[in-house]
């Protein structure tokens, strides 16, 4: 009972309908006119997954067979008959040293996950060990001190990951501070908004790419002679300043457009612009921003691949462009597997937004 | 305060019943449009009493509805002047309560929570749990004593209407407004509001100002009911006295012998 309680949470959240007929079908709740509804939630997503997974395992496996013997015939060209059977031989063998590189098929991409899982493993273990051994240094150079002794390994896939959220993260939240405020003043003055009209307009379709460039020439003046590495600092506040445009320009129509009645009701009981700003103005646009803040996190995980990538900044957008850069045999497989991991985290993201919208907003039906 | 209305106010408390509450003098209202001003009242003259129950009744479209959001403060006056006790009114304030037509309820809010609203801004000084005493014992009156922690969205269109009259009356004003506040419910629940509003009313003795466009409502409440001319330029066109005995029920207001003869009154006047 409590397990498939939990499921059918578990089903809500991400909004798909499979595991509450699944739960159904076993607990014969399911009725026969039910089985139309079953099809469409069930056997149909299944059936789309399982098609676009063939369709990529040909796809890939005669892209596989072009590279192939596009090589072979090069060989045959550049080096003669001898050196192109041996190399026909070789990517038969399934040698890793000299297979054709391109689209992975499925099965690899699948392999390199469990690879870039050990990995994780094995770096967690090393990690463990290590802050194991310097335990007892580091309290004595603190003791001392003296800044203890951190270790400085390659982060695994899945620290990356981590990374990666917490840049956006930071990101986010310096959105949410910028746009929520500026967004209220510029919805309750007229003046405000035509002074910032201009300013939205021009600076919201900038590319994240010279939002990235623009924050670096401030904060590499601003930091100077720092120490710390600025990476993180810029690529989060590149971040916050691509994203933040939906919310603040959401912001400003929804509290530009509250209801008049409320409006009334305010200036009825002659409440003061703090109160009428607590009390009516804002939650009462909530539901529109918290829809801007959506879309702003979204667009958050979108761009911090590329500002991460730019900014050598650790996280899932260094790890794709390391990978591309090191070219090796499973290479490919690996960014494949980290374009899924961005995809499932940007779905999860904004199913964790919704439910928040859900619970805070009055208006139940408003929520999509 | 000056030393005219000190004066009135100790008159008004000698007489009550003769004091003048709510005072429009050559009220005017006008609209700019492209094709030149359009004027929707005109040398609108109307003079309240205190705690007197006046109803207002005229075609959809005469100004009604201008009229009461200028008494309320909410639009702006043309031309002549509206006073409160002898006091010009300077924009909105919560001794004018409003009864809205639609609820207006902040539907994120519980009934209480409306309702304290008002009261804490009205009773800055009060402590909390004095407030609070207020905001209860008003929305007991509307019949709510269950309801004080649900959020407004979650209650019926009724019940929220009877938040706003709890609201209205929490804050203690000297002039109550009502904008047709029935006017959007079914005729059982419309019944049961008028006599809940009648009830609390006739222990407050707000003076009030109601529009309604339903003549047995008008009759039911008011101790006078205004006719408005039809719009442009209205104006005044009658005005009749009710002389039923307060308390009244329902029953012996429709049992009167004159009720018909107010009814036909009214109704003459509207259908020409």
């Amino acid at each position: 009972m409590k397990a498939s309680l939990t499921l059918g949470k578990v089903s809500d959240f991400l909004g798909l309908g499979i595991f509450t007929t699944l739960k159904d079908l076993f607990t014969g709740k399911l009725e026969k006119e039910d089985f139309k509804n079953f099809l469409r939630k069930f056997i149909v997503p299944l059936a789309s997954i399982f098609l676009f997974l063939g369709m990529w395992h040909l796809g890939a496996k005669s892209l596989y067979n072009i590279e192939a013997e596009f090589k072979i015939e090069k060989a045959l060209q550049d080096q003669g008959q001898v050196a192109a059977d041996a190399l026909k031989a070789c990517i038969a063998s399934g040698d890793s040293s000299c297979q054709p590189n391109t689209l992975p098929s499925p099965a690899q991409v699948w392999e390199s996950f469990q690879s870039l899982l050990r990995d994780h493993n094995i770096i967690s273990a090393d990690k463990a060990a290590f802050i194991e051994k310097t335990a007892a240094l580091n309290e004595k150079r603190i003791a001392a001190g003296k800044d203890p002794i951190v270790y400085t390994g390659r982060p695994s896939f899945v620290d990356q990951i981590f990374r990666s959220l917490q840049t956006v993260f930071a990101g986010f939240f310096l959105a949410l501070l910028i746009a929520v405020p500026l967004g209220v003043f510029i919805g309750l003055s007229p003046t405000l908004k035509s002074a910032f009209n201009w300013f939205i307009q021009i600076f919201k379709p900038v590319s994240p790419v010279v939002w990235y460039l623009l924050v670096f020439m401030i904060v590499k003046t601003v930091l100077i002679g720092s120490t710390e590495d600025s990476s993180f600092t810029i690529s989060f506040i590149s971040v916050g300043l691509c994203s933040m445009w939906a919310t603040l320009v959401n912001t400003a129509m929804g509290v530009s457009t509250v209801d008049k009645d409320f409006i009334n009701v305010a200036k009825v009981l002659k409440l003061g612009t703090f109160q009428k700003i607590f009390k009516v103005v804002l939650p009462s646009s909530l539901p529109l921003i918290f829809t801007g803040l959506k879309i702003t996190l979204s667009v958050a995980w979108m761009v911090l691949i590329a500002i991460e990538l730019l900014a050598q900044s650790p996280g899932l957008g260094l790890f794709v462009w390391e990978e591309f850069q090191n070219g090796a045999n499973d290479s490919n497989a690996k960014i494949i597997v980290a374009m899924f991991a961005i995809g499932i985290i940007g779905f999860l993201l904004d199913r964790i937004m919704l439910s928040i919208q859900n619970w805070i907003s009055f208006d139940k039906q408003d929520a999509i | 305060m000056t030393e005219k209305s000190i004066t009135k106010e100790i008159i008004a408390k000698k007489f009550p019943s003769n004091e003048v509450m709510l005072d429009l003098k050559d009220l005017k209202k006008v609209y700019p449009t492209p094709k030149g001003d359009y004027v929707v009242l005109e040398n609108l003259n109307l003079q309240i009493k205190k705690e007197e129950f006046v109803t207002i009744i005229g075609h959809s479209g005469c100004g009604k509805t201008t009229m009461l959001s200028m008494i309320a403060g909410l639009n702006p006056i043309s031309g002549g002047n509206i006073a409160v006790l002898g006091k010009h009114i300077k924009g909105p304030g919560p001794d004018r309560g409003v009864i809205f037509q639609s609820p207006s309820l902040m539907p994120w809010m519980t009934s209480l929570q409306n309702v304290m609203l008002g009261v804490n801004q009205v009773f800055p000084h009060a402590s909390k749990a004095q407030r609070t005493d207020v905001a209860k014992y008003y929305l007991q009156k509307v019949g709510l004593e269950d309801a004080f922690y649900k959020r407004a969205s979650d209650l019926s269109q009724g019940m929220q209407q009877r938040v706003g009259i709890a609201r209205a009356f929490a804050i203690k004003p000297k002039v109550l407004l009502l904008d047709e506040p029935f006017g959007m419910l079914d005729s059982l629940t419309r019944g049961e509001l008028q006599d809940i509003l009648i009830e609390i009313w006739n222990k407050e003795k707000i003076t009030a100002v109601m529009i309604t466009h339903d003549v047995d409502e008008a009759i039911f409440l008011a101790d006078r009911v205004v006719m408005m001319t039809s719009g442009p330029k209205a104006k005044i066109g009658d005005i009749l006295d009710i002389d039923f005995k307060r308390p009244r029920t329902r029953k012996s207001v429709l049992e009167h012998d004159d009720y018909y003869k107010y009814r036909k009154h009214l109704i003459d006047f509207l259908e020409h």
